[in-house]
Parts: C-alpha cells; structure tokens; sequence
C-alpha cells in the first residue's frame, strides 16, 4: 500500500471513531450510504480500469503525445478542454484515466484542463442549473470555468 | 420529513443507473476479451497495467466511499444554509469553499440547495464559489487525485482552482449586479 493509501484510510477510520463517539445510530445509517455508493460506482471503476489496460497496452505514446502532449500545442488543449466540458464521466474515475494518459505521454496541462472541465462543467447537468439558477448565472458560471480551467491547465503545464 | 419526497425517483434512477453501469462493464469485458484474442501480444502489457490499477483503486476506493458517507449524513442541509446564509467577503468565500467541498453528494443536489440559498440571503459570488467547489474540489476527488496523479499536481492544481473560482465568483456577482437582477430566476422562487 502506498503512503497516500495508508493516509487516506487512516483518515476514514478517524472519521468513523469520531462519528461513532457522536452518534451510533447516523454513524449506521451512513455506513449504509457508503455500501450503496460503493456497490454503485463499482461497475464503472472496473470498466474504465480496463479500458486504462487496454489503452496503455495499445495507445502508442507517440500518438498520445501528438494529440494531447506537449506538440500538441493550444488547440490540442482547447479540444481536450472541451472533451472535458462534455463528457459525463463520474470524477473519481477520471484521475486513474488522467494518471494513465499521462503516463503514456499526454502533456500536464491537457489533463489538467480535461480533469477541471470534467469535474467544473456539466453539459448534461446544465439544464437543471439554469431551472434553478437562471440562465444567466448558469451561462456564465460554465462559461467562465471553462475559461479558467484553460488558465488553470497553462499555469499547471508551466510550473511542473 | 423533507428528504421522503425526494427518495423515490431518486432511488429509480439510481436504480436504472446501476443497471447501465453493469450493462456496459459487460460490453467492455466482452470488447476487451475480443480486442485481445485478436492481439496476443498485447495481453501481458493490458493486464499488468490494469492490475496495478485496480490495486492502487481498490486501496481507497472503501476508505473513500467511508468518508463521504459519513459527511452526507452528519452534515444536515440546515447547517450549510445556516452558515452560508450569513458569512460575507473572505470569510464568506472560504465558508463557501468549505462547505462545497464537504463530500455530501452529486452536483445535481447542489443546484437547489444553491437556489435556497441565494432566497435566505448568501450572495452571488459566495453561491458560484459554493457550487464550483462543490464541483471540482470535493475532499474525495482530492483524496483520488493525490493517490493517482500525486502531492505536486494535486496541490498545485487545487490551490489554483480556488484561486480562479473565487476571482470567478466574486466577477459574476458584479457582472449580474451592473446588468440587473432580473435573470437569476430566483426572484419568482421566493415570491411563491
């Protein structure tokens, strides 16, 4: 297990001692929320771990690094950018595919820029933000973060 | 109780979800088994990458899927509206921040605790600094990301992001302030 494993899991185990020191009966009922969300993602984090297997088996680096490297250039940002700002993908699965795309050859500020409109942007969820927000501040707030998520993934590609 | 009501259609779709989720897993298996009877070759390089995968995923995934439970249920929708309702200039944009990023469940459950929100008073750039870091910079996406991508990235791009998005709020409130209020939509909310 890795030292960040090791963190994360003590983390969680400190939050379920200090939850069930406060409260049993929520403490439960949150474990029940946990077992569901679990059972739901389960299907989709075994899907995309073997589309990662098969995609760094068969996506040659040359390839990866064209379209989304450091040659790739502002376009290639723009477009994964905007691959980010459509996809519904749950965010928890996109940092293992990001992990993979990077280490097979895809530039820090592209999956910077996919993983912020990914998680920033919602297409599919835009519709339900304007019936609750009005168009006006849904336009913008998805408008601008795909703005900043392009400043974001530049800073990102030049300071690491 | 007010969370009856909502129970229903949301279990159907969670439902209806799952079913789609395994749906597809299957097809992917199935594509995956096809792709590499074709290439033996390339069965090594694919399952030594996906097992490493699956073994740093599985390491967290409980752990992770622990914490949000907990934080979903031991933090009450009053809580957030009571201490985002009130909080203004920094302060205000670091409650936000904070609040959005407890891990308490899907972005679509955001938008209307936003909209009630912004009826018990929070303002414009403390509800876009809410609902971004509700988005991007949930404790369970930051616990994944510095398991997958590591400390430099995650930090970098979180402290980032934080930065932006509240630029960001603070931008769209005067942005809706110079050209009225008549678009939020949230005007004819509390008048009803």
């Amino acid at each position: 297990m890795s030292t960040t494993a090791i963190i994360i899991n003590l983390l969680a185990l400190g939050c379920l001692v200090f939850a069930l020191a406060r409260d049993r009966g929520r403490t439960k009922q949150a474990m029940g929320v946990a077992v569901k969300s679990f059972v739901r993602i389960l299907p989709t984090v075994f899907m995309i771990i073997v589309i990662i297997g098969l995609l760094m088996a068969f996506a040659p680096p040359e390839v990866i690094s064209r379209l989304i490297g450091e040659q790739a250039g502002f376009g290639g940002l723009l477009a994964i950018a905007a691959l980010g700002a459509v996809l519904h993908i749950p965010a928890l699965i996109s940092f293992p595919l990001a992990a993979s795309l990077l280490q097979s050859g895809a530039g820090v500020a592209s999956v910077a820029a996919f993983i912020t409109t990914l998680t920033m942007i919602g297409a599919v969820t835009l519709p339900l933000e304007i019936k609750e927000l009005g168009r006006k501040m849904a336009f913008l707030r998805n408008g601008l973060s795909f703005i900043i998520a392009v400043i974001i993934a530049l800073t990102m590609g030049a300071i690491l | 109780m007010k969370q009856d009501a909502t129970s229903t259609p949301h279990r159907k779709k969670a439902r209806k979800e799952m079913a789609r989720g395994y749906i597809l897993l299957a097809a992917t298996l199935v594509a995956a088994a096809v792709i590499l009877r074709i290439f033996p070759d390339k069965v090594t390089a694919a399952t030594a990458a996906t097992r490493s995968y699956f073994l740093e995923m599985v390491t967290i995934l409980p752990a992770v899927m622990i914490i949000m439970g907990l934080f979903s249920v031991f933090v009450s929708r009053e809580l957030v509206v009571k201490y985002m309702g009130k909080a203004s200039g920094i302060r205000g944009i670091a409650v936000a921040i904070f609040f959005g990023a407890l891990p308490t469940g899907p972005l679509y459950l955001a938008f209307p605790l936003a909209a009630a929100l912004r009826s018990k008073g929070a303002s414009i750039s403390n509800i876009v600094v809410f609902l971004s870091a509700w988005a991007c910079i949930k404790i369970p996406q930051e616990l994944i990301e510095l398991q997958f991508l590591g400390v430099k990235f995650m930090a970098a791009r979180l402290i980032l992001t934080i930065i932006f998005v509240a630029i960001m709020g603070v931008f769209i409130e005067k942005v809706i302030e110079w050209t009225g209020n008549r678009g939020i939509g949230v005007s004819q909310r509390v008048a009803r």
